[in-house]
């Protein structure tokens, strides 16, 4: 029997943009045991709930993560408007379903960046973050920030986008199309990608159902499960199909979002054709009583935010489950029995955000 | 608007492994464990779905109880059940892959606990 030896792997390490610890139990080169810490980056916003207005706390609900950060505003905005009985008008729903698509095309844009650099392929990461700049120009113009927008309240939004705005944007999107085609292509058909990600780490859908994987780990091991499905938003009026894919190795992790990142180009289409005319916000007043589970799809996959609330300005408890928190898990089985060298390119394919997760 | 249905059923904890395995059985994935701190208790969630009609299991414990692991029939809860004790010291026993408190690294340990009951304030000091 080999030796074994246990590799720290993390917090600070190239390949990861936010802090993970894993402890890696090796036998030779192989991988047998990985035992994650988290928590390096715990803030404690949930907590932050009990002190603040309900209303402000949008702002703060969007920082929880840097990249999904809209989304987890919505979500938390849709919490309370539920419990309130708020009807948000249908243009909000619509430009808020404009903005999350923005958001998850520059996430995965990042992503498969990261992905090309963790695979040493220094042209294809270059060339994402470079689309990935386009998609932020728009972000910054409709909303006035790249990354954190603050354009979300509850009730509806702050900012409305004009109809020649919303037509230049179609026809921006028009114009990068063919090089996000360009750059799906390579992630597809590249030797030097397939090579290195097909047939690594193959999570099958059993087991990604049964450990809870959401999000691109989920639908790339053949799970037909994204939150848009259920219509949250305007998802419901833009006839939205998930991406999936079914070999479950790396290759098809990434492929999801590739493939993501066209679908979302469609779903913006159609949701600017269809934008119908109205006011962006409805007006709240009171405070809320109750609870709800709000659930939406973020880049990375499903995220609930819970609320409870006393009729007070402060909430009782606000609990984000985000979606790498609910993937470390199937981090955990992927991890066993690959070889030391492909650790980085695998716990990359479950797009680790630790800010998120640590909230 | 959210599209999706959530039915919250109350259970006692001893109930808490045999519902559980019926979920299981059924096909359920597990979404999420859940807890809230509600002063002088804490309400737990444990929330399962096929697909966008959700359910939770809601047990009730207090400072002091302990809760029996569910990882033996989700192998992926572990991650909640050691948040659950990390941050707000409420133990849970026999799970797969027991962090003893340091999944979570934070400064102050098990932020997220009731505060103590103060019955008294004592005459010219801090409570």
């Amino acid at each position: 029997m080999s030796n074994r030896i246990v590799v720290p792997f993390g917090p600070q390490h190239p390949v990861l943009p936010e802090p993970i610890h894993l402890d890696l139990v090796l036998e030779d080169e192989r991988v047998v045991e990985a035992i994650p810490t988290i928590g390096y980056v715990h803030r404690g916003l949930e907590k932050l709930v009990e002190k603040r207005d309900y209303k402000d706390y949008v702002l703060i609900a969007e920082r929880i993560c840097g990249i999904c950060s809209f989304t987890h505003s919505v979500t938390y905005c849709n919490a309370i408007e539920h419990i309130m009985g708020v009807e948000v008008p249908p243009r909000a729903q619509f430009i808020r379903t404009i903005w999350m698509e923005y958001s998850r095309m520059h996430s995965h844009l990042l992503w498969l960046g990261l992905a090309a650099d963790a695979m040493g392929f220094e042209n294809l990461f270059m060339n994402a973050w470079r689309l990935r700049e386009e998609i932020l120009d728009d972000m910054e113009a409709t909303t006035g920030g790249r990354v954190i927008q603050g354009t979300c309240k509850v009730g509806g939004i702050r900012r409305d986008i004009g109809d020649d705005k919303l037509g230049e944007m179609v026809d921006h999107l028009k114009k990068i199309r063919p090089l996000l085609e360009e750059s799906n292509r390579i992630f597809t058909h590249d030797q030097t990608v397939r090579h290195r990600m097909r047939g690594l780490s193959v999570l099958s859908e059993k087991d990604a159902w049964d450990l809870g994987a959401v999000g691109p780990v989920a639908r790339g091991s053949g799970c037909d499960m994204d939150v848009r499905s259920s219509g949250y938003s305007a998802y419901g009026e833009l006839g939205f199909k998930p991406v999936t894919f079914s070999h479950g190795d790396c290759l098809d992790r990434c492929l999801v979002r590739s493939e993501e990142v066209l679908a979302s180009v469609d779903l913006v289409e159609r949701a600017v054709a269809k934008m119908p005319d109205g006011p962006i916000e409805e007006k709240v007043t009171g405070n809320p009583e109750g609870e709800c589970f709000a659930f939406s799809e973020q880049p990375r996959g499903e995220c609930l935010h819970y609320v409870r609330a006393n009729g007070k300005k402060n909430i009782v408890r606000h609990r984000v489950r985000t979606p790498t928190f609910t993937n470390v898990p199937p981090l955990v089985k992927l991890l066993e029995g690959i070889e030391l060298a492909d650790v980085p390119v695998v716990v990359l394919t479950i797009d680790p955000c630790i800010g998120c997760c640590d909230r | 608007m959210i599209e999706q249905k959530h039915t919250i059923i109350e259970i006692e904890v001893a109930d808490l492994l045999k519902k559980t395995e019926e979920y299981h059985k059924a096909g359920h994935r597990l979404v999420q464990i859940g807890t809230t701190p509600l002063g002088d208790r804490y309400e737990i969630n444990y929330t399962f779905t096929t697909a966008w009609d959700f359910e939770s299991l809601r047990i009730t414990v207090h400072d002091g109880d302990e809760l029996p692991s569910i990882s033996g029939i989700y192998w992926g809860a572990f991650i909640y059940e050691n948040e659950i004790n990390d941050l707000f010291g409420i133990p849970v026993n026999g799970m797969n892959i027991d962090f003893k408190g340091h999944l979570i690294e934070t400064r102050i340990p098990t932020p997220f606990k009731n505060p103590p009951k103060i019955t008294k304030v004592p005459k010219g000091g801090d409570a």
